[in-house]
């Protein structure tokens, strides 16, 4: 099979971008999308032309790592799975496919398809962690934890970080990251202590990357290859409200272990 | 920071802003179409209404008040909410995109902001009682008597006001927007609150569905039934005379206007 490719190029992030459009070689219909990618670049090397420039790691949808908008679909026309899950038989031979990156003023665009999604690593560092003594690992089931809610956290904890959230939302927003984040660890015993500030500092910092706000259009649910529910959000919406109203606590003074 | 500084400064706190006015505002709906609804009874069933409101002129203005902040703050909020979601993608995309996404739920602004013009126009029409934009004449000149009191007549001014046929396609049209507002609006409401799980989503949505639908129903059929001559034509025709009595010959100013809104 072949296709025809129309793919955004971009020098770097102050140059203008454009479409280009490229006839792929001779393809396998059982590529995955970033081995054609691999392909076509390698034709453009042997021209003597820069090679698409595009994120991938692990390439078996468990790291995130990947991401172009295919066709208008972050992670291309199927349900739950990422770009690099993608096969070419899911397109037919002669289709024109258009191959964008992922667009948010958050994610600013490094090159071509590729670009920096260094906001998720703010947001996650803001509050996106539990507090626990280091040290020889703890024995297991040593903190009861209720099924409905452990399978809950690891529905949450699915998420790969990617962003096909942000990327489909109409209005860039992160929320469904986000509240994904807040949840598998507000859901828990461990996550418990810190969980109303984790909610608020973990908000705030995504207000303050430019990310858009909630319109409950469902589009970001729609498109997440680890298909993370809109009910997470509702969930972060709960307890960052139970935050603001417990606004922050008053400084200590004097005494303490400190 | 105090609380409301804190919440209106936040993307999150914001749509809490959103939810509760819209919350009020619908129940607002809900008891507005109960009182528009007496129009099917006899005309002192409305009048009567009427009058009772305007005899309890602090209820009627905290009311109108406390409606006018929620509306204000609705706005508000929803103009700064797209200005910063219009901030947070620059550089749009080329393919269409809000993939899995109902048109109510892109289209929120865009029904809203009909919806914020017709509030204006119905303001206008049948509380402000300004003449010429109503098609017919002066609705202030309508009287009835009620126990020996003279009244404003409301049933009259809602037969004529209805039967002129530019004035009802604008209606339906709004309360077209009005349903795919709330239809939407509705269940995104209780996300806002964040009081939705998975067993109570799709009831919530059953329930915006339904709501959303029940007041398009409602508030669709006094002006189409009116327009039809099913409810108070005989009244009016009756009222007529009445009205050029006391007004003396109708004024031509208000047939000019009226013809030239028609177009």
């Amino acid at each position: 099979m072949k296709v025809t490719l129309k793919v955004w190029r971009q020098k770097n992030r102050n140059s203008p971008g454009s479409f280009k459009t490229y006839e792929s070689p001779e393809l396998n219909e059982n590529m995955s999308f970033l081995e054609m990618l691999d392909v076509v670049n390698e034709q453009l090397a042997n021209r003597g032309e820069e090679p698409i420039a595009f994120d991938h790691d692990c390439r078996e949808g468990i790291c995130g790592t990947c991401s172009l908008v295919i066709d208008g679909k972050p992670h291309g026309p199927h349900k739950g799975i990422a770009t690099c899950q993608t096969y070419m038989r899911s397109f037919k031979s002669g289709d024109e496919i258009v191959v964008e990156p992922f667009r948010a003023k958050a994610f600013p665009l490094v090159k071509d398809l590729v670009c920096d999604r260094k906001s998720f690593d703010r947001i996650q560092q803001a509050g996106g962690f539990i507090t626990v003594r280091t040290g020889a690992a703890p024995d297991a089931n040593s903190i009861p934890v209720p099924k409905p809610d452990s399978d809950l956290a690891m529905d949450a904890a699915q998420c790969i970080g990617c962003g096909a959230c942000v990327a489909a939302c109409k209005n860039a927003s992160a929320m469904l990251f986000v509240s994904a984040k807040i949840s598998h660890l507000g859901l828990m015993p461990q996550g418990q202590p810190e969980r109303y500030k984790r909610a608020k500092a973990m908000v705030e910092q995504m207000d303050e990357e430019g990310f858009g706000a909630c319109t409950v259009t469902g589009s970001c649910e729609a498109v997440c290859p680890k298909e993370i529910s809109l009910d997470f959000i509702a969930r972060m919406n709960r307890d960052y409200g139970v935050a603001l109203l417990k606004g922050d606590p008053k400084a200590i003074k004097g005494g303490g272990a400190g | 920071m105090n609380i409301i500084e804190r919440t209106w400064n936040s993307s999150l706190g914001k749509k809490y802003v959103m939810a509760v006015t819209g919350l009020a505002l619908f129940i607002f709906l809900i008891g507005h179409l109960v009182g528009n609804l007496q129009v099917f009874g006899p005309p002192e069933l409305i009048n009567g209404y009427a009058h009772f409101l305007k005899s309890k002129p602090a209820m009627v203005w905290g009311a109108r008040l406390g409606l006018l902040a929620c509306v204000g703050l609705h706005i508000l909020a929803a103009v700064t909410l797209a200005q910063l979601n219009a901030a947070a993608r620059p550089q749009p995309y080329a393919t269409k995109g809000a993939y899995g996404a109902t048109k109510a739920s892109q289209y929120m602004l865009p029904t809203g902001i009909v919806i914020a013009s017709f509030i204006v126009y119905h303001l206008a029409h049948f509380t402000v009682l300004l003449p010429g934009i109503n098609g017919v004449g002066d609705f202030s000149k309508l009287t009835a008597t009620l126990h020996g009191e003279v009244v404003p007549d409301v049933y009259a001014m809602m037969v004529l006001g209805f039967q002129v046929p530019w004035v009802v396609l604008f209606y339906l049209i709004a309360q077209a927007m009005l349903f795919t507002h709330l239809g939407h609006g509705l269940s995104a409401m209780f996300q806002s609150l964040g009081l939705r799980d998975h067993v109570w989503w799709p009831r919530i949505q059953l329930f915006a569905k339904g709501a959303s639908l029940a007041l398009l129903v409602g508030y669709c059929v006094i002006p189409v039934a009116i327009f039809l001559r099913l409810v108070g034509s005989d009244y009016v025709e009756r009222k007529k005379f009445d009205l050029k009595a006391d007004a003396g010959k109708p004024v031509p100013a208000l047939v000019a206007v009226q013809g030239k809104e028609a177009k």
